[in-house]
């Protein structure tokens, strides 16, 4: 690991402050970000610590919904009472990732910002636009069947690796954040996150020391909601694919479908339109299958992953099934 | 922008300053320890070399094995994936702080009885980690594997499994290790 100097912020708008200045950076469970250091993927020369800045509450919003402090950790978010029984798609992805240890730890501000599992990203004899720009993308003709099938770019194939993000998206929920100027941000999770097109780079929309505050999960809206990921392995292993769904439906009938993915893209992946043809249709394998051709346009496999394209439409079945048999 | 602190880089052009140092105060197994490290310093290092307590295993530090598991704040945590300088005046339970004098904790007792280890090499992560895990289950928090989130929880060999999966034993003794905990767990809910 590279040498550091460290300080701990006293408010949200101090941490912003000194997290701007060149090569500092914000560190709050650390497990993500400790681990790029060891390998010197990442070689902040400052380090910000936010673990005693409170920002741990987990409070009802006026309008009904539920705001989570950016220092909430994932399992308590996955474990509280409210999110467990209004937005159980939550509970459920977050409980789906990680291990016990991980998200005692892991915060659901960094939960945001994990940085991509993609091999080449972590191996820094190998070029990677990421890591270095302009170097070049080891994974488009080397081993990439964790990579991206949507979004891509002939920069970059790599996945954002998170579940809880994937749950967000699919809940609407919207990233408060601080600047280091004091003034607050509010992002909708749609834009929160990049595709990596020529700045792989750039991964979210922050601005230098911006500081993620807290999520707001706007009311519940009807449905049932289930996370469905398939991994390699039962328990501790990121997703090849994954969804996120809250369907309403009834009598052979969906109502409406809300649907993210995870293991596809550089984001939380989501088409609305897709969502739109399980509007009001009879429940049956071939309206999913169109739904499946919505969320797949424009995909494509870049060898080793293939698989993900029919497995993802076999994914959905399966996940929406699920959904519709207990309605 | 200027960080202005920065009068002495030591050459990597990005204006890093040599390795810090920082006093630091730890409530290890309840006794107070002061100790100063390298700001580079993981809890888990700070155990085993600054504080002589090799207990607490170093496997792939990276996350992966939890073969460092220990408790922080009463919560487990993988020691290799946080920085000690993080913890000031928090307090730390290791492997060697779970048995009480000669009497061995439970999960000690039944890792022995149930023959839950071959080379014992993650055996001190697994143990530090059932403690954690036992407190988390008795909490109601629910896993992967719990069908109803709503409903209260039962420790079945499905529910330790998930609950214990940050935990690898390269000897593959699993099947002892959750009937250990699995003991310990039934001992707990008897009235």
């Amino acid at each position: 690991m590279k040498a550091f100097t460290y300080e701990r912020a006293a408010t949200p708008q101090a941490a912003a402050s000194a997290a701007a200045r060149p090569g500092a950076r914000m560190i709050a469970g650390g497990t993500n970000l400790l681990d790029l250091m060891k390998l010197q993927v990442e070689t902040p020369v400052h380090l910000v610590d936010i673990n005693r800045l409170g920002l741990d509450a987990i409070e009802p919003t006026a309008d009904g919904g539920l705001r989570i402090g950016a220092m909430v950790r994932n399992a308590d978010l996955a474990a509280d009472p409210r999110v467990r029984r209004n937005y159980a798609v939550l509970s459920r992805a977050l409980l789906a990732g990680a291990s016990g240890q991980l998200r005692n730890k892991a915060t659901t501000g960094g939960n945001l910002l994990q940085r991509t599992r993609c091999v080449y990203f972590y191996d820094i004899a190998r070029p990677c636009n990421k890591r270095q720009p302009g170097s070049g993308c080891s994974a488009l003709q080397g081993y990439n069947r964790m990579h991206a099938v949507i979004g891509a770019s002939d920069q970059c194939i790599a996945t954002h690796p998170s579940d809880m993000a994937v749950a967000m998206r699919v809940l609407d929920a919207t990233v408060e954040t601080v600047m280091p100027s004091g003034a607050h941000r509010v992002i909708p999770i749609a834009d929160f996150h990049r595709l990596p097109g020529d700045t792989p780079q750039l991964e979210t929309d922050l601005q230098p020391g911006e500081m993620i505050t807290g999520v707001t999960l706007p009311p519940p809206v009807p449905g049932r909601q289930v996370y469905r990921k398939v991994r390699d392995r039962a328990s501790y292993a990121f997703a090849l694919v994954s969804v996120a769904a809250i369907v309403d439906a009834g009598g052979g009938r969906i109502r409406s479908a809300r649907l993210a993915f995870g293991g596809l893209a550089h984001k939380p992946w989501r088409v609305e339109a897709a969502e739109a043809r399980l509007a009001d249709t009879v429940l049956d394998e071939a309206a999913v299958d169109a739904a499946a051709d919505g969320v797949l346009a424009g995909a494509r496999g870049r060898g080793h992953n293939d698989f993900k394209l029919p497995l993802l439409r076999r994914t959905l079945q399966a996940t929406i099934d699920e959904a519709a048999r207990a309605a | 922008m200027k960080f202005e602190h920065r009068t002495d880089d030591v050459g990597d052009g990005v204006g890093r300053l040599p390795p810090e140092r920082m006093q630091l105060q730890l409530q290890v197994n309840g006794q107070p320890h002061r100790l100063e490290v390298d700001t580079r310093t993981t809890l888990l290092d700070a155990l085993r070399e600054n504080l002589c307590m090799t207990g607490t295993k170093k496997g792939c530090d990276h996350g992966q094995c939890g073969a460092c598991t220990v408790l922080v704040e009463g919560r487990r945590i993988n020691a290799c994936l946080t920085l000690a300088v993080m913890h000031e005046g928090q307090s730390v339970i290791t492997i060697e702080g779970m048995a009480q004098g000669e009497t061995l904790h439970p999960l000690q007792q039944a890792f022995l009885e149930r023959d839950g280890f071959q080379c014992g090499y993650c055996t001190p992560g697994q143990i530090c980690s059932a403690a954690g895990m036992l407190a988390e289950a008795k909490a109601g928090m629910p896993s992967h594997v719990t069908r109803d989130l709503g409903a209260s929880v039962t420790l079945t060999d499905a529910e330790i499994r998930e609950r214990m999966s940050g935990n690898l034993c390269r000897c593959s003794a699993y099947p002892n290790i959750v009937a250990a905990i699995k003991d310990v767990a039934g001992a707990e809910a008897r009235p």
